[in-house]
């Protein structure tokens, strides 16, 4: 993974709640072995009608939309099922950030490992987002370092990180590569409680 | 200030603390399955990794195996995941129970049945609903594939502390209320997401009274409210369920265990972030009519009106599930008509559930135009079934009854329910598309899922004896 400090890119607004990673990514596609090549199937159901033709009221189809980065949603992104294939399918797809209000505990800890940044911006800052991104295609930007979303219309909102995940972001670290160099302190634990 | 059971096991397992990072925690027990770990492997081989802890890491084959026909798999991408899954435990040296495997089964039902689930254990899975070893007083939590890989190289995790909620049910449960429907009633009453950021320990006497099967289809389902991981402090009844185990200790060992197990209950003076308290006697069977599973109603109510939602989003919400489940707010539960039944999945297919259907459906028939499936959890829960003479009775009733796996509940496999069409099931999602594309899930226990059955809808099985039962 490539450490990053700042994006910019096209928001789309999926304005739903409790988008479920069934929806991010269907089952049928859960069968692969790799981890590239999930883009295609992002939100396949309501991206695709019958027999594989685009539906076009779904916004990832309209073309003011094509090359977003940038994905934003409402409350409980991302909930139900662990699958990684979610983070990986968005990834695959282009996002680099998704921002909701709020997002469900292990998707958003598979965006982090994934760099893929998971924001949570309060309510009302979501909603004014919907609001205009809905208007018309809309260009934000991320400061990671300084945890800020801004755009040129003079819209600004600060976002919670915890410090390791943004050094690990910042960085592009390996997680194992990290715990490995604690490898003491591991067999010490295994022999300390017989394990 | 006393100790809940997450502070007891969390404090015994951190290999390493650090201002400003997570805890490094250490895992004892790393359950696989062919859908989440094929990634991970890969990722170890590309970089030259062994697996750090073989001996405490288990495998085996559940979400696409068929459950019907073995010898013979058609899904040749299926196929190629199951063989990467033996190639990589043959590699790695993990033990596996495959296809073929007497073990067999979907990974939460075979992980207490053989006694690999023990009280005080960290235990992960990539799989949200390992949840479900919580019943057992352990810490088990679902995981992504990046940490699947982690786990596998180092037997650790970093984890931050998760805030904890104390879940207290107690009064009687009323004839025909099952665990199943405690849990949907407490995903009705608070939401898919109350859960999120906490572990929830489930207590309180209605949990004391409950068998482990019946504690386990409770926090099998915690995560549908959110919560990574739920749990029970361990009792007399746990003890008991692990005595003589496959992987449990015997004899004298065996009871310096219970004494450890023991002192890992939550202290009576425990804090907790918060508590919610639920009056047992309060809970009807539930039948969920939505598409997550939070819209769910009382067998003997109806789905909401427009008119009782309090936002916007909510009302939004209604009108997308209602569309999709082809359904009329204000409608009758038990006006819903059933063309699928499905008794299965972590949440309801062990032997005590499939007891509890076989007594229902015992003598009668199933409803014209409804086709029934009975999954058990595991090939040991068919063989004890069939050794019962269970199976005679599903099948002389019209279900059918096939091998162990997780089939209908994500009908990644041929068993799908088609589009438009109803499903009671006893599965633990009812998401858009999980049972097959424009499938229509219902969430019901085993029991109200077989008067389902008979019926061609919902009854209230509390009033069996007044209902004329096919
Ligand atoms: S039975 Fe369903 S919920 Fe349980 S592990 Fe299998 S797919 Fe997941």
């Amino acid at each position: 993974m490539t450490g990053f400090q700042e994006l910019g890119g096209k928001a789309v607004v999926l304005d739903r709640a409790n988008v479920d990673t069934d929806q991010i990514i269907p089952k049928q596609f859960l069968k692969r072995i790799e981890k590239t090549g999930f883009g295609k199937f992002l939100f396949y159901d309501w991206r695709y009608k019958a027999e594989g033709v685009p539906n076009e009221e779904f916004v990832l189809n309209k073309p003011e939309n094509q090359g977003a980065t940038i994905l934003i949603a409402n409350e409980n992104f991302g909930c139900g099922s662990s699958r990684e294939h979610a983070p990986w399918a968005l990834l695959d797809y282009g996002f680099k950030a998704v921002i909701a209000p709020s997002f469900a505990d292990i998707f958003k800890q598979n965006c982090l490992k994934n760099g893929i940044l998971p924001i949570v911006l309060q309510e009302e800052e979501v909603k004014l987002l919907i609001a205009k991104g809905k208007e018309k295609a809309m260009i934000l930007h991320i400061d990671l370092v300084e945890q800020k979303v801004t755009n040129h219309e003079g819209f600004k909102a600060t976002f919670p990180i915890s410090d390791y995940w943004k050094t690990m972001l910042v960085n592009g670290w390996d997680e194992i590569e990290i715990t490995l160099q604690l490898d003491d302190k591991i067999s010490a634990y295994e022999q300390a409680n017989n394990l | 200030m006393g100790k809940s059971i997450v502070d007891k096991i969390w404090e015994r397992h951190i290999v390493h603390k650090e201002a400003g990072k997570p805890d490094l925690l250490y895992i004892d027990l790393h359950l696989v399955h062919e859908v989440t770990s094929p990634q991970a492997f890969s990722g170890l081989r590309m970089k030259n990794r062994k697996v750090r802890r073989p001996d405490k890491t288990f495998a085996t084959m559940d979400h696409n195996v068929p459950t019907i026909n073995r010898q013979q798999i058609d899904d040749q991408v299926a196929l190629n995941q199951m063989t990467t899954l033996e190639k990589n435990c043959r590699e790695f040296g993990i033990e596996l129970a495959g296809i073929d495997s007497p073990e067999q089964g979907i990974v939460h039902v075979i992980g207490p049945e053989l006694g690999l689930t023990q009280p005080g254990k960290t235990i992960v899975c990539g799989d949200s609903h390992t949840s479900t070893h919580g019943a057992f007083g352990a810490l088990a939590f679902g995981i992504g594939t990046s940490e699947v890989e982690h786990v596998l190289a180092t037997q650790t995790l970093w984890q931050s502390k998760p805030k904890t909620m104390k879940l207290e049910i107690n009064g009687v449960l009323a004839n025909g209320v099952t665990a199943k429907d405690v849990i949907l009633y407490v995903l009705a009453n608070y939401g898919i997401k109350f859960g999120t950021g906490y572990v929830i320990e489930y207590c309180g006497d209605v949990i004391k009274n409950l068998s482990m099967e019946e504690r386990m289809t409770i926090c099998n389902m915690s995560i549908e409210g959110g919560a990574r991981a739920g749990l029970v402090s361990p009792d007399e009844t746990t003890f008991s369920y692990l005595r003589g185990r496959k992987h449990v200790p015997k004899g004298e060992i065996f009871d310096q265990y219970v004494e450890n197990w023991k002192s890992l209950a939550s202290d009576e003076d425990a804090e907790y972030d918060k508590v919610i308290e639920i009056d047992g006697s309060d809970i009807a069977p539930m039948v969920s009519w939505g598409t997550n599973p939070s819209m769910t109603a009382k067998v003997d109510g109806s789905i909401p009106t427009e008119a009782e939602c309090a936002t916007e989003l909510e009302k939004e919400s209604l009108a997308r599930a209602l569309a999709y489940m082809g359904l009329k707010e204000g409608q009758k539960i038990q006006d819903i008509k059933i063309q699928h039944v499905f008794i299965g999945s972590c949440t309801n297919s062990r032997i005590e559930d499939i007891r509890a259907a076989a007594e229902m459906v015992k003598g009668k028939q199933v409803h014209p135009g409804v086709r029934a499936l009975v999954v058990p959890g595991s090939q040991f829960v068919k063989r004890t079934a069939e050794e019962e003479g269970l199976n005679r009775i599903f099948e002389e009733a019209g279900f059918e009854w096939r091998d162990a796996g997780c089939s209908m509940c994500l009908s990644m496999n041929a068993d799908v329910v088609p589009s438009g069409e109803h499903c009671a099931s006893t599965s633990n999602r009812n998401f858009e598309g999980r049972q097959g594309a424009g499938a229509r899930t219902h969430l019901v226990s085993p029991q109200m899922a077989a008067a389902a059955a008979l019926n061609g809808h919902f009854v209230d099985i509390r009033n069996l004896n007044k209902v004329e039962v096919l």
